[in-house]
């Protein structure tokens, strides 16, 4: 299956939001096959197999000839139903899990011909996971969770208690540093997850359904709390979920997952507007489009006539400007980065999408 | 097995169900064996010439080990001296302090004594332990358990059999975590050591002592030996087990946090494990107090050589007496072991205290071995307990025995010569008749239809050799024994499993009771037997029901408990009686784990078996036991690995008939 790169469809100025960064952690053709002699028929295969003839060797493809890029500092979300192997994708890039085929690089390392021993210092110094169920050291209270990643390097005591309480305010649990885990609620663990896996200040942050495990009002206020805390420390992220809205929520760029197989990498807007199957259109048809679709998604060319006295920034959220537009009783140009007018938003057009009409029928 | 056979057939009319056929050809064939016994002899009674002499080869092979064998650098002889003697310090030190107390000098008139740890001071410790693990109640349980030893004079042997524990069971935990761990880390040593440890539970506790006897000699040290390799195996088990079942995720953590191999180990699977662990320690504990008792027959000395010898010379009231004091260690110590197991985890405290703050048991603990120690400078009560303040109860209970025997002794008398002649015996021939081909065969055509020829042949090939090692008649009998005492202690348990699984209070009261019943040692059960009905098969028979009929109770309880609540509300719904959901919906679907239950009922039944041949049975426990006395290898391993199988073929025809079973039912 062929993966679909999408990221800037429409206009440049949207693509230039991510490809404009370096790549932080690119894979293609991982290929993760469990079963007996799977590296073996893989290899010997020269096309790639689909689901039926995997079976058919009595294999089970859980990932299968996937590709992606993640640039610096972009949050990227894997998102995909139970089983579609989105979890085993990101422990391949980890490389928890061995790959069955593929290439993976973090900068410019060959993860896959990393040795172990290399492999353990990449994991100490530059990555972090949180875990969908937490996974906190039970013996240990919230202070020797967090410092745990700095204990097994080897830091000394009085570095890694400092380091950990900085962790720990920041994800506002100060306080609690004497508690364990069984004593805080599960908001409250996750966020210990979260401290434990910044406390080595990682280069690329891995966080596998993070706020699954959580009520819905809770998974709502950590996913603020993880933007909030993104704004501050930039970091390059491979978020997975299961949840589309918290994809559209999070994501500079979503890549879905069906079977083992991304079948569209883009935007969230570029996801709405152009779902590339229809298994892809059924997630974005519930979206509001006004929260996902920017300015520059709606608007229409400048033509001639006069351009219109109001701006709006190219990226704003329709649901964003409406206000501004209803007021105003005119159009609104929009302005390009640079604050120069790139084109017109219609008051009609707006409207479409607020009402969620199709635009342009 | 045919049974269901049979109610197929039914189902199925007229056509005829192709186990059912087999059955009755396999039995029709049986009975012609028997009635050609005389043209086929072979066939019924194992030819004494086709015997291998296996137990003689082993017996020589030891002979060789033990005095030309040649590692090179040292001989095997010396190896084992070497490992007595490095076993043999701490177990001296553990008995000065508990027991003896610490003399030096070379001149014996003005040699330096050190006491003992005082009785004072040892119940207070042991309080303070329960109060940490639990509440003031398991403080006074312990603590009172304790002072039984004392006042009623028992201290000095429960001291001796407590410091081979305090050996055994570190040394023990400590081998077990390390193939645990072992077998954790790599699958192909998992399945090299998983026969082994299926055997060594299932071979009788004689049979280990023999060979240790032969290698290590007569005394403190062999018996600890082998109380920590009886001891073990569980630890292993339960260390696999604890470290499988911590999550993925988990471990994933530690693996992304940057751990070496190492550091994952012992910083995140094995802390992450401890409650798992804790379980096999108190079954450590458990298991090494059952074997220190069996092992006085090495050596040990102790509480167990006390019961020993009292069975021996038929002194009731002070076997008695140490029987009790076993009993009230052994719950003393699993009652401790179990709330440390189950100890809530710690809660969180203010960082800032003290050391002696945050340690405020041990601390106490130590005040009173010191304050003891100081007082009992000038005022030697605190260590020994003076005799004159000493209890006997040892005349009381024998005039209770006397008074039963002499009152009741008709009634005792005629139960069991009643049950002798027209149950025990009658089944003991027929047995005892059976041509052993015929034997094989059903097993192997009950292996077959359970599970395959891959059973077949496994059972085949176990009761195979059991006849070719010359071990069939006495095989027999031992059939006969636990046989009876299985049934018996299944017509007792089921009713009473059932009775506590619909009865809130009884379960309340049969679950005291039956923990109780399996904290005890095993050899604790032959002192009220040999009481009442003195020696031979009835008395072995009643011991083993007492010591057997736990399991029984436990899973047939639990087996109807699980029976999924939505059934029987519909059942109710149908307007079913309570009598009509106990028989038609309850034990039908609870009847895989009543028989799960009464195959640990086999195994317990098969363990109690060989210890009853102290009170005089002729079966493979009889074998066992003549072994030990004439410290002959061969004859006691070989009769031990025959009890072993014996269990290992019903383990595994019971375990796949239920398998089976559960997974029609859809409750697997």
């Amino acid at each position: 299956m062929a993966t679909q790169e999408q990221s800037g469809s429409e206009a440049g100025a949207s693509s230039g939001k991510v490809a404009a960064k370096t790549a932080k952690l690119t894979c293609s053709g991982v290929w993760k096959v469990f079963g007996q002699g799977a590296k073996e028929f893989l290899a010997r295969r020269g096309t790639a197999p689909n689901a039926a003839e995997l079976t058919g060797a009595g294999l089970i493809g859980a990932v299968r000839d996937a590709g992606l890029e993640v640039g610096e500092g972009e949050i990227f979300v894997i998102m995909g139903l139970s089983g579609s192997g989105k979890s085993t994708l990101v422990r391949c890039l980890s490389r928890l899990i061995e790959p069955t085929a593929g290439a993976i690089f973090f900068e410019d390392q060959d993860l896959l011909k990393t040795s172990e021993k290399e492999m353990i210092e990449l994991r100490r110094h530059k990555m972090g996971m949180v875990f969908q169920h937490f996974a906190l050291l039970p013996h240990l209270t919230v202070l020797g969770n967090v410092a745990f990643p700095l204990e097994v390097q080897g830091v000394d005591r009085e570095t890694r208690k400092r380091r950990a309480l900085e962790v720990i305010e920041l994800v506002g649990l100060q306080g609690r540093e004497a508690y364990y885990p069984r004593e805080l609620s599960g908001g409250q663990q996750q966020r210990v997850g979260i401290a434990r896996s910044l406390a080595v200040e990682p280069e690329i942050w891995f966080l596998d359904e993070p706020f699954s495990a959580l009520d819905p009002l809770i998974r709502r206020e950590m996913q603020d709390e993880f933007l909030r805390l993104q704004n501050v420390l930039r970091k390059t992220i491979v978020f997975i979920t299961h949840d589309f809205d918290e994809a559209i929520r999070l994501a500079d760029r979503i890549a879905i997952m069906q079977d083992g197989a991304i079948i569209q990498i883009g935007t969230p807007e570029a996801l709405v507007l152009d779902p590339a199957t229809d298994y892809v259109a059924e997630f974005t048809k519930e979206i509001p489009r006004a929260k996902v679709l920017s300015a520059q998604a709606v608007m229409s060319p400048l033509g001639d006539g006069e351009v219109p006295s109001g701006g709006v920034p190219w990226d704003t959220k329709v649901a964003d400007l409406a206000e501004q537009l209803v007021d105003s009783e005119a159009d609104l140009a929009v302005l390009d980065a640079g604050g120069r007018p790139v084109g017109r938003l219609e008051r009609r057009a707006v409207l479409d999408v607020l009402v969620g009409r199709k635009s342009g029928s | 097995m045919s049974v269901t056979g049979s109610t197929r057939a039914l189902r199925d009319g007229a056509r005829l169900n192709p186990w059912l056929a087999a059955w009755l050809a396999a039995l029709v064939a049986t009975l012609l064996v028997y009635q050609l016994r005389d043209a086929w002899p072979w066939a019924v009674r194992y030819p004494r010439a086709w015997n291998v002499p296996l137990s003689v080869w082993i017996s020589d092979f030891m002979k060789w080990l033990i005095n030309d064998f040649d590692l090179g650098l040292f001989t095997f002889k010396e190896l084992t001296r070497s490992l007595s003697w490095l076993l043999d310090w701490p177990l001296v030190t553990a008995k000065g302090l508990l027991s003896s107390g610490f003399s030096f000098s070379s001149d014996p008139s003005a040699s330096i004594v050190v006491e003992r740890v005082s009785w004072v001071a040892l119940i207070g410790v042991v309080a303070v332990m329960g109060y940490k693990a639990g509440n003031w109640r398991l403080a006074l349980l312990v603590g009172g358990c304790f002072g039984y030893l004392a006042v009623f004079g028992q201290w000095d042997s429960a001291m001796v059999t407590l410091s081979s524990i305090v050996i055994a069971v570190p040394l023990g935990v400590a081998l077990g975590l390390f193939v645990g761990i072992a077998g954790f880390r790599w699958r192909r040593f998992e399945a090299a050591i998983t026969p082994i440890l299926d055997l060594m539970q299932t071979v009788p506790v004689f049979a280990y002592l023999v060979p240790i006897l032969f290698l290590f000699g007569f005394g403190p040290v062999a018996a600890m030996i082998a109380t920590i390799i009886y001891a073990t195996p569980p630890m292993v088990r339960v260390t696999m087990l604890a470290l499988r079942q911590v999550p993925d995720e988990v471990v994933e953590f530690g693996r992304m946090a940057g751990c070496t191999s190492r550091q994952l180990l012992w910083k995140v699977q094995i802390p992450s494990a401890q409650p798992g662990l804790m379980v096999g320690v108190n079954q450590v504990i458990m298991l090494s107090l059952n074997m220190v008792i069996i092992a006085s027959m090495i050596g040990a000395g102790g509480l167990g050589f006390d019961v020993l010898s009292s069975l021996r010379r038929l002194s009731i009231g002070q076997g008695l007496e140490a029987g009790i004091a076993i009993t009230l260690l052994a719950i003393a110590l699993d009652r401790l072991s179990q709330a440390f197991a189950n100890r809530p985890p710690p809660e969180h405290r203010r960082q800032e205290l003290s050391w002696a703050a945050r340690h405020p048991y041990l601390l106490s603990a130590l005040g009173i071995l010191v304050v003891a120690w100081a007082i009992g400078l000038v005022w030697p009560a605190m260590h020994i307990y003076p005799e004159t303040l000493e209890i006997t109860t040892g005349a009381f209970w024998e005039e209770l025995v006397e008074y039963i025997n002499v009152n009741f002794f008709d009634e005792l008398e005629a139960v069991k010569t009643w049950l002798l002649l027209h149950v025990l015996i009658p089944v003991k021939r027929f047995l005892l008749q059976l041509p052993w081909v015929a034997v094989i065969a059903l097993l192997a055509l009950a292996g077959f239809q359970l599970g395959g020829w891959r059973l077949a042949l496994l059972v085949a090939c176990l009761a195979g050799f059991i006849a070719v090692t010359g071990q069939w008649a006495k095989s027999m009998v031992t059939v006969y024994l636990c046989g009876l005492s299985v049934m018996f202690a299944a017509l007792i348990g089921v009713p009473v499993g059932i009775w506590a699984a619909r009865n809130e209070r009884a379960h309340r009261v049969v679950q005291v009771v039956i923990d109780t019943l399996q904290t005890l040692p095993s050899f604790v059960y032959l002192i009220p037997v040999v009481m009442l009905f003195r020696v031979g098969d009835f008395s072995a028979m009643i011991a083993i029901v007492a010591y057997a009929v736990a399991p029984a109770v436990r899973y047939t309880d639990h087996g109807i408990r699980q029976v999924p609540p939505h059934l029987i509300e519909a059942a109710r719904a149908m307007g079913c009686t309570r009598r009509q959901i106990l028989w038609r919906v309850q034990i039908p679907l609870a009847l895989p784990e009543i028989m799960l239950g009464i195959n640990q009922t086999i195994m317990m039944a098969l363990a109690m078996l060989v210890i009853t041949a102290l009170v005089g049975t002729r079966d493979l426990g009889q074998e066992v036991y003549i072994a030990l006395t004439k410290a002959d290898t061969g004859r006691g391993i070989v009769a031990g690995v025959s009890v072993a199988f014996i269990a290992i073929i019903a383990d595994r025809l019971i375990a796949a008939w239920a398998t089976r079973r559960k997974r029609e039912l859809g409750l697997a």
